[in-house]
């Protein structure tokens, strides 16, 4: 069976991934034909029905695209409405907003590497089977993972699609009080990253490098999280205002999500390391030690070393936010005033995936007359699809259950978030 | 009775009949009673380590979700034990779909139960867009969330 040249590869429902999805690889004559992530959640159609509701409701309606990921939603969301009504937030109401960020990357970061990644270079089939050998690892991820939930509870009112935030700032802001108790929690919490990070670095990685176009906000003077200017690793460089002259989306049959591409260049790829590579320099100074001591270079082109990113970036966001809860003080009032007015506003963070993109047009009595959202899954997808084209060619003499599981593991290195994207997954591969 | 005791309704209530867990908690906070009595009262989308993390180190946790059930019409209640609930790990166990059953499996290498662990749940109809539960699944709430107040009192 390990010989065919003509075979079908199908996942019909991937695995430790965010969301539903599958995977189709079709062999001929001994060469890969096609590769495709077929994205089947349904579409959500979130971008029609925000038109025509009140200019402050985005931040709320969007933050329901995804239940990992929502704080991302929200501050892009709230950039690009502010944006369209001529108001820059700064200040204290910008850290609290960072901070609360930071709580999502940790608790981002921390599921995928403990319960979705990591089982795989340890050679489980899954989190509660590597539970069960190594309880005290799966303990620390969750306690770690905790820290995150904490600050997201704190600050957004609630772990899950937070409630506090709105176009301007925040609800109501938590008191010195509350953030120093936050902060006792975050201390334990660097300890537990640190050795999160020395504990990934001894995982084996497979030799597969990438030549894909990297994308990511920076912003200098501090690791970009919720603002910046877009670059790439090709040299452009361009302000979210931009982005749709350079990103294009286009449909493609086999998949409910969008495909994106640069414009005139080709296929990208964002997320964590595409940050870590075009902003490495910008890393805290315990935060780029660590990267140098688990074995990052300047760059990182294997996607199997993204849970090594991770790890570098929850160090960071611990660290962070720890430096924005020794400086706090509650913002008063927590937001600003953002009257509307008719224009069109820009907006994009990163999300623990990578840049997410929003854009409203808003009419002069506030009502949105047009919205548009690039999520990062849709941006990566047909990167990762070429690097499973190339991953399968290398692995053809594998038989079928193997190469589907190694192809599995390829896509959970991008931690794709179907749901998000849907706009993911089962793995078909035809060798017949 | 003495420990720290929860209620957990697990759902979207934005995924009509997938809301029946949320729905039984907000009527026990609209009740009064067992916030009073120091419950706990708390709805999760059914992420593992959030609902992990609300139930550990309680003394009874009463975990009220929605299934799916084409044996039974909608509405139809079950009062299950943990181990009832246990069943095969899904392949497709992502973050956002791993079953109760796999978190409470999770829960049980992590040792991290709780004393007692009583799932109640009534079958859904209608898990699509949109808030509001079917009418069937709707009358469920409130004898539910009576037996789940038992359970923890």
């Amino acid at each position: 069976m390990t010989h065919r040249s003509d075979r079908t590869l199908d996942v019909r429902a991937l695995a430790r991934v965010e969301g539903e999805g599958a995977m189709h690889v079709r062999v001929r004559g001994g060469s890969v034909e096609t590769v495709r992530l077929e994205i089947y959640e349904p579409p959500r159609f979130f971008e029609a029905f925000l038109r025509g509701r009140r200019y402050t409701e985005p931040p709320d309606i969007t933050a329901r695209i995804c239940g990992i990921c929502p704080v991302a939603y929200q501050m892009s969301a709230c950039a690009a409405i502010e944006d369209a009504c001529g108001v820059v937030v700064d200040g204290a109401i910008a850290d609290l907003r960072r901070l609360l960020y930071c709580g999502e990357w940790i608790e981002s970061h921390v599921l995928h590497i403990y319960l979705l990644h990591a089982p795989d270079f340890l050679g489980y089939p899954s989190a509660i089977d590597l539970a069960r050998d190594h309880r005290d690892l799966v303990e620390r991820g969750l306690a770690l993972k905790k820290a995150g939930n904490d600050v997201m509870e704190l600050i957004g009112g609630r772990a899950i699609h937070p409630v506090n935030v709105r176009v301007g700032g925040f609800y109501r802001a938590p008191t010195r009080q509350d953030i120093r108790a936050l902060g006792e929690k975050l201390r334990v919490a660097l300890d537990q990253a640190l050795d999160t990070a020395r504990w990934v670095a001894g995982f084996d990685f497979p030799d597969f490098h990438h030549d894909h176009e990297m994308l990511a906000l920076t912003e200098p003077g501090r690791y970009a999280i919720e603002r910046g200017t877009v670059v790439t690793t090709g040299g452009l460089a361009f302000p979210v205002t931009a982005f749709e002259e350079h990103v294009i989306e286009e449909h493609v049959a086999h998949s409910t999500a969008l495909h994106a591409h640069l414009a005139g260049r080709g296929r990208y790829l964002t997320g964590p390391a595409a940050r870590y590579t075009l902003n490495r320099a910008w890393l805290s100074p315990l935060s780029r030690q660590i990267a140098d001591e688990v074995g990052l270079g300047v760059r990182c082109d294997n996607p199997y070393q993204s849970i090594l990113v991770r790890a570098v970036e929850v160090v960071y966001a611990v660290e962070e936010a720890l430096r924005l809860i020794e400086a706090y003080e509650p913002p008063a009032p927590p937001h600003v005033d953002v009257p509307p007015r008719a224009g069109m506003g820009f907006g994009a963070t990163e999300a623990p995936r990578g840049v997410l993109f929003h854009r409203y047009g808003v009419d002069a009595d506030g009502l949105i007359t047009s919205a548009r959202i690039v999520p990062p899954t849709s941006q990566n997808q047909a990167s990762i699809e070429d690097d499973l084209r190339r991953f399968v060619a290398d692995r053809l003499d594998l038989p079928d259950d193997q190469l589907t599981h190694q192809c599995e593991q390829a896509i959970r290195n991008y931690d794709p978030c179907i749901s998000c994207a849907t706009h993911f997954l089962d793995l078909t591969v035809d060798r017949s | 009775m003495t420990g720290r005791r929860v209620v957990i309704g697990v759902g979207n209530d934005l995924r009509r009949d997938d809301g029946f867990g949320p729905a039984v908690v907000e009527r026990l906070r609209g009740d009064g009673v067992l916030s009073a009595a120091g419950v706990t009262l708390a709805v999760t989308d059914g992420e593992p380590s959030r609902l992990i993390d609300l139930w550990a180190g309680a003394e009874v946790a009463v975990v009220v979700d929605a299934v799916r059930s084409p044996a039974d019409p909608a509405g139809h209640c079950y009062e299950l034990g943990y181990d009832e609930v246990v069943g095969p790990v899904g392949a497709a166990a992502s973050s956002h779909g791993v079953g109760l059953g796999s978190t409470i499996e999770l829960a049980q290498a992590l040792h991290r139960l709780p004393r007692l662990l009583v799932v109640l749940a009534a079958a859904g109809r209608d898990f699509g867009f949109g808030p509001g539960l079917s009418p069937e699944v709707a009358v469920a709430v409130a004898p539910v969330a009576a037996r789940a107040a038992e359970v923890v009192t």
